[in-house]
């Protein structure tokens, strides 16, 4: 995934999560950059028609950013899924944010041939939780625990 | 989150090199079921085609295997994907011999850009791995170029069916 999409990926989650327009800060956070940094790929992202910015109010994805953010959600949600349900990875959030950089939608979509995907992903992914929330990971991490004590 | 593209760790790198295995099992275990699947036998061009395909990730396969023990991480069987690949395959199979060969062009694509963005990801990479750097790359670009020669093949005989 190349660094603009993980832009509008973070931005199109904080805005979930924020219920509007989602501050620079928040998002160099999430993407853990500098405040400039996010201030400049937003100016870009806004030049090229995927985001309004307003100042001091934040950025918002366009329509079309919209769009390109939720196929970035659908590579990074493939990837977890790939992570939990075949090579049953116990860190998988962790592991997917550094696997998301070198793993190209294409690629995912090869991946996305031998897990079992809702169709309605990437609707079901749930920002704060950090996965979707129809995967039922919860007795996955326990069961992990368990076996790790 | 972050936006760099370097591969920082051995465990990172052993997670990729597990991942090209899962693709070029994949691929592996849709050639078999293309010729399997079917209703109308393959002609002697594309089940050739397959057969090249299924035999080069087998061997793609071992080398990185080979390269995933020696980071000391687990390589991925083969007998762990093929059921899944048969699980998913009625949702995203091909429905004729077209079909067949855009499948196996997507296969060889996508290897070629994982391979391609896996060594800029590790030349991008300041990581002191436990494995030799210059062995690697020059495992995954050798890998990577018979990828190249795949898209070829394939591109060649899609246009000899036109």
């Amino acid at each position: 995934m190349n660094t603009s999409d993980q832009y509008l990926k973070a931005i199109y989650l904080v805005q979930q999560v924020e219920d509007g327009p989602a501050s620079t800060g928040r998002v160099a956070d999430v993407l853990d950059v500098s405040p400039a940094s996010a201030n400049e790929m937003i100016g870009k992202l806004q030049d090229r028609g995927f985001a309004d910015h307003e100042k001091y109010k934040g950025v918002s994805l366009t329509e079309d950013g919209i769009v390109r953010a939720r196929e970035a959600l659908q590579t990074y949600c493939i990837i977890e899924r790939f992570l939990i349900e075949v090579l049953e990875v116990e860190g998988f959030r962790e592991e997917a944010k550094t696997l998301e950089t070198v793993i190209d939608t294409t690629v995912a979509e090869r991946l996305d041939t031998i897990i079992d995907r809702e169709s309605q992903c990437p609707s079901c992914f749930g920002p704060e939780a950090d996965v979707c929330e129809l995967l039922e990971c919860d007795s996955f991490e326990t069961a992990d625990s368990e076996m790790a004590d | 989150m972050s936006v760099t593209r370097a591969v920082g760790s051995d465990h990172q790198l052993a997670r990729l090199l597990q991942i090209g295995m899962v693709l070029e099992e994949v691929v592996e275990a849709r050639a078999y079921k293309h010729a399997q699947s079917m209703e109308i036998e393959l002609e002697s061009e594309i089940l050739a085609l397959l057969e090249d395909a299924a035999e080069e990730s087998a061997e793609h396969r071992t080398k990185l295997e080979s390269l995933v023990d020696e980071l000391e991480a687990e390589p991925v069987p083969f007998e762990q994907i093929e059921p899944l690949v048969e699980a998913q395959y009625g949702k995203t199979k091909p429905e004729d011999f077209d079909g067949v060969l855009y499948d196996q062009l997507c296969n060889e694509e996508t290897a070629y850009k994982f391979y391609d963005d896996v060594i800029a990801a590790i030349e991008a990479s300041d990581t002191s791995f436990s494995i030799d750097r210059h062995r690697l790359v020059t495992v995954l670009s050798g890998i990577r170029e018979e990828e190249a020669d795949g898209v070829e093949e394939v591109t060649t005989l899609m246009e000899s069916r036109q």
